[in-house]
C-alpha cells in the first residue's frame, strides 16, 4: 500500500530525512521509534505533504505518486495525520469543521455530499469510540480542549473520515494512563484489512495497548534497525544510546 | 507564511462586484462649498427657513474648524472645492408606486441585488434606496403608516413631520461636534427617518441602501431614528459605490434616539468601493454615528461589518444617559490592499447601572493598516456601570498592521470596566491543518477568518449574516501579496 523509497527532505538547507526507505501493506501496523530529533515527526509531516520541505525521492499510495499531490488531496487519497498538537480554530464548530472536510473529501472524490443531519447521527455514533462527550461537537475545534481531549479529538477525526493510511504522530505525548487506553482502544477499533498504519513514538508504553506489526528504529533521519513488537520491548530496556 | 500569502493572493483579480456605473440624468449643483451652494441645496429641497438657518450655523462654524489629525490614518488633504455637493438623479414625475421609479434606477438596484419591487413582495424588510444625494424610493410605506411607524426620506420628513425634525435633528450629535459632521449638517441632501410611536414594536425590519453613483460627488446623508417609550426597531444599512480613480467622501451623520425602554438595533454592512490593488481611488468614510439612551431601561446596539472604503473613520457611540440603559458595539473591520481604518466606538457611561459591550474584530491583510479605537467614559454619577470591552486582531500576512488604542475615563469607583486584547494571524500550521484534513486553502482561510468573525456575526439579522460572510470571502480574495 505505502511504498517509501529514497525518500530525504530538507527544511531551511538543514537535511533531516536522509534516505529513508519503508514499505507498508494493507492491514498492518508499523511502529516509527527513535530519539527526539530523529526525524520522525517530520516523515508524517512529509507524507501529509507540509509544504515548508524541500523533498526528494518517492512515495507511491496505493500506485499513485503521493509527492505530488497538494495536501487536501492527499486526504482524498485517503491519507490522514493525526498531529502531535492539534491546531485551535477559534470560532469554527468541531462539527462544522469536521463535516466540511467530510464533505470537500466526498466531493473530490465524485461521491454525494451528506446532510446535515445524517452526519450528526454518524457524528454522534463515532464518537462512542474515543468516549467523547457531544458537547465537544458545538465547541470550537480544540478551543479549550486539554491536551487529552485534544488527542481524542484526533482519533475521532480519523473514525469519521476513514482513512486507508493513518499516521499516528506521538499521539501518546501528554496523555495520561487512563486517557491513553482510551485513545489506543479507539485506535485498536479502527484497524481493519483495508487500512494501514504508521505509529510515531518516542515510548514502548503505547505499543503495549497498540500492537504492531513491525518495528523500526529511526535515527539521524534514516531507519537503523527494523523487527518485530519484541524490538520496541528491547528498546524500552537499552534506550537509544546506540544509535545516537 | 508562505502559503497563505500564495493561496490568498492566487485569488487575486476578482473585481469589486458593484463598480459599475449607471447612465441617469442629473442635476448636480456647482463643484465647490460656499454659502450659495448651501442656500442652493436647501432651496432645491424647499426648506423651511429654520432648517436653512441651522445649515449656514454649521457652514459658519465649518469655515473655523480644522482637519482632526489624531487618528491613525494617512491621506493628501482633501480639496473641498473640488466637490460636487448635491447630485440628484432628475425624476421624470413624481413617483406615486414603485412602478413608477425610473427603469434605469430599477436595473441599477436590480444590479446591486436589491430588487426594490421584489423586496416589496418578498422579503418583508422595508427599504428606502438613496442615490447620490437623494432618496429614490422608499417601500412598505404604507404598511408601517398602520401601525403609526413614519419610515420615509429625510426631506419628506421635513415636510410632513417638522416637529418632530426640529425637535431631534442634532439633538445627539450637535452641529459643532467634529468637522465631518459639521460638514454634513450644512450641506446634508437627505437620508432616512424613523419614527417608532409609544410601545409599538416594529412589524419589520426597516434598512436603507445607499448608493454613490455620480463623479465626484459627496455624499452627506443623515440618519435619524426615533423610538418612542417601550418602541422597538431594527434597522439595516447597506452601501455600495462605482469604481472611480479619485477618492470620493462620503461623510454622513446617524442619530438614533432611545426613549424609556425602548430598544433600537442598528446594522451596518458597508462596501463603498475600496480603491484599487495600488490604493487607488476609494471612498474616504467619515461618519458620525451616535445614538442617545436617554430613557431608563433603553438599549441601543450597534453592529457593523466594515469591508469597503479607502478609508473609513467611524465610531458608532452611545451616550448612557437613563439609568439601567444598555449600549452595545459589535464590529468588524477588514482593511485589505491599501485600505486604513479607524474605527471603534464610544460609551459614555452618565445613569446608574449602566451597562456597555464592545466586541471588536479588526481583519488586516495586503499593506492594510486597521486601528480599534476606544472610548469607555464612566461619569460620576454612573454608579454600579459595567464595561466589557474585547478587541482582537487577525494579520495575513507580513505587511499589514494593527493598532488598539483603548481609552478609559472612570470616574466613579463602584464601576467596572474590563478590556481584553489578543492578535493573532493564520499561521502555517492551522492552515495545513485544515488541508491534512480535506479542505482547500482557499476554503480554509474563508472558515478561520469567519470563525474570528462569529461572535460579531451571530448578532446580524439573518440575511445580513450571509450577506456579510460572502463579502469577507470575497474582500479576503486577492488581499496578501
Amino acid at each position: 500500500m505505502l511504498e517509501i523509497k529514497n525518500l530525504y527532505a530538507k527544511i531551511e538547507g538543514r537535511e533531516i530525512l536522509k534516505g529513508i526507505n519503508l514499505s507498508v501493506a494493507a492491514g498492518e501496523v508499523h511502529a516509527i521509534m527513535g530519539p527526539n530529533g530523529s526525524g520522525k515527526s517530520t516523515l508524517s509531516q512529509v507524507l501529509a505533504g507540509r509544504e515548508s520541505y524541500e523533498v526528494s525521492g518517492s512515495v507511491l499510495f496505493n500506485g499513485t505518486d503521493l509527492l505530488s499531490l497538494a495536501p487536501e488531496d492527499r486526504a482524498s487519497a485517503g491519507v490522514f495525520l493525526a498531529f502531535q498538537y492539534p491546531v485551535e480554530i477559534p470560532g469554527v464548530g468541531n462539527l462544522y469543521f469536521l463535516r466540511t472536510a467530510f464533505n470537500a473529501i466526498r466531493k473530490r472524490r465524485g461521491e454525494e455530499e451528506m446532510d446535515a443531519i445524517d452526519f450528526l447521527a454518524l457524528a454522534k455514533e463515532r464518537m462512542k469510540l474515543v468516549e467523547m462527550d457531544p458537547s465537544f461537537m458545538s465547541r470550537s475545534v480544540n478551543e479549550g480542549f486539554s491536551g487529552g481531549e485534544k488527542k481524542r479529538n484526533e482519533i475521532f477525526q480519523m473514525a469519521i473520515l476513514e482513512p486507508t493510511l493513518a499516521i499516528l504522530d506521538e499521539t501518546d505525548s501528554g496523555l495520561d494512563i487512563d486517557a491513553l487506553k482510551i485513545v489506543a482502544n479507539g485506535v485498536n477499533a479502527l484497524r481493519r484489512k483495508d487500512r494501514a498504519m504508521l505509529v510515531i513514538t518516542h515510548y514502548q508504553r503505547l505499543l503495549d495497548y497498540i500492537v504492531p506489526d513491525r518495528v523500526h528504529v529511526l535515527a539521524h533521519g534514516k531507519i537503523v534497525r527494523s523487527g518485530g513488537k519484541e524490538l520496541a520491548v528491547e528498546l524500552e530496556k537499552s534506550g537509544y544510546a546506540e544509535f545516537i | 507564511m508562505s502559503t497563505v500569502q500564495a493561496e490568498v493572493s492566487e485569488l487575486v483579480g476578482r473585481e469589486y462586484k458593484y463598480g459599475f456605473v449607471t447612465d441617469l440624468e442629473m442635476d448636480t449643483a456647482p463643484r465647490g462649498l460656499s454659502e450659495d451652494v448651501v442656500r442652493l441645496i436647501s432651496s432645491k429641497k424647499n426648506e423651511p427657513e429654520w432648517l436653512l438657518a441651522w445649515r449656514l450655523k454649521a457652514y459658519r462654524h465649518w469655515l473655523t474648524m480644522s482637519e482632526p489629525q489624531w487618528q491613525n490614518v494617512k491621506f493628501p488633504p482633501i480639496d473641498y472645492q473640488d466637490i460636487i455637493y448635491y447630485a440628484a438623479p432628475k425624476p421624470k414625475k413624481a413617483l406615486n408606486s414603485l412602478d413608477e421609479v425610473d427603469p434605469e434606477m430599477r436595473a441599477m438596484f436590480n444590479k446591486l441585488g436589491i430588487s426594490l419591487a421584489e423586496q416589496e413582495r418578498l422579503s418583508g424588510v422595508a427599504v428606502d434606496a438613496v442615490v447620490d444625494s437623494v432618496s429614490v424610493a422608499t417601500t412598505f410605506k404604507d404598511k408601517l403608516a398602520k401601525v403609526g411607524v413614519i419610515f420615509c426620506s429625510f426631506s419628506e420628513a421635513v415636510k410632513t413631520h417638522p416637529e418632530l425634525i426640529q425637535k431631534y435633528l442634532g439633538s445627539v450629535v450637535p452641529y459643532t461636534d467634529n468637522r465631518h459632521a459639521t460638514l454634513n449638517s450644512a450641506v446634508f441632501s437627505d437620508g432616512s427617518f424613523c419614527f417608532i410611536p409609544k410601545g409599538v414594536r416594529c412589524p419589520m425590519e426597516l434598512s436603507t441602501y445607499f448608493r454613490i453613483n455620480a463623479a465626484d460627488t459627496g455624499q452627506f446623508e443623515r440618519t435619524l431614528i426615533v423610538a418612542e417609550e417601550g418602541a422597538t426597531v431594527s434597522y439595516l444599512e447597506g452601501c455600495t459605490a462605482p469604481m472611480r480613480d479619485k477618492n470620493q467622501l462620503h461623510a454622513a451623520v446617524v442619530e438614533l434616539i432611545a426613549l424609556e425602554g425602548a430598544s433600537i438595533k442598528y446594522s451596518t454592512v458597508q462596501n463603498w468601493y475600496p480603491g484599487d490593488a495600488q490604493g487607488r481611488g476609494g471612498i474616504f468614510n467619515f461618519v458620525t454615528k451616535r445614538g442617545k439612551c436617554a430613557g431608563a431601561n433603553s438599549k441601543i446596539s450597534w453592529t457593523q461589518v466594515e469591508t469597503g472604503s479607502a478609508i473609513t473613520w467611524k465610531y458608532p457611540s452611545v451616550i448612557l444617559q437613563g439609568d439601567n440603559s444598555v449600549g452595545e458595539f459589535y464590529s468588524v473591520a477588514l482593511t485589505a490592499n491599501y485600505q486604513q481604518a479607524d474605527t471603534g466606538t464610544k460609551m459614555i457611561h452618565i445613569g446608574k447601572n449602566t451597562k456597555s459591550t464592545i466586541i471588536s474584530k479588526g481583519i488586516s491583510a495586503g499593506h492594510g493598516q486597521n486601528t480599534y479605537r476606544g472610548l469607555v467614559k464612566i461619569g460620576k454619577g454612573a454608579s454600579g456601570a459595567r464595561n466589557y470591552t474585547q478587541c482582537d486582531s487577525l494579520l495575513l500576512g507580513s505587511q499589514c498592521g494593527a493598532h488598539t488604542f483603548p481609552y478609559m475615563e472612570v470616574k466613579n469607583k463602584t464601576a467596572q470596566v474590563e478590556h481584553e486584547a489578543s492578535t493573532s494571524k493564520i499561521d502555517e500550521e492551522q492552515l495545513f491543518y485544515c488541508r491534512q484534513r480535506g479542505i482547500k486553502a482557499e476554503d480554509a482561510v474563508s472558515m478561520i477568518v469567519n470563525g474570528f468573525c462569529r461572535e460579531v456575526f451571530k448578532e446580524l439579522p439573518m440575511e445580513f449574516a450571509v450577506e456579510a460572510q460572502k463579502l469577507l470571502s470575497v474582500s479576503l480574495e486577492g488581499c496578501v501579496g
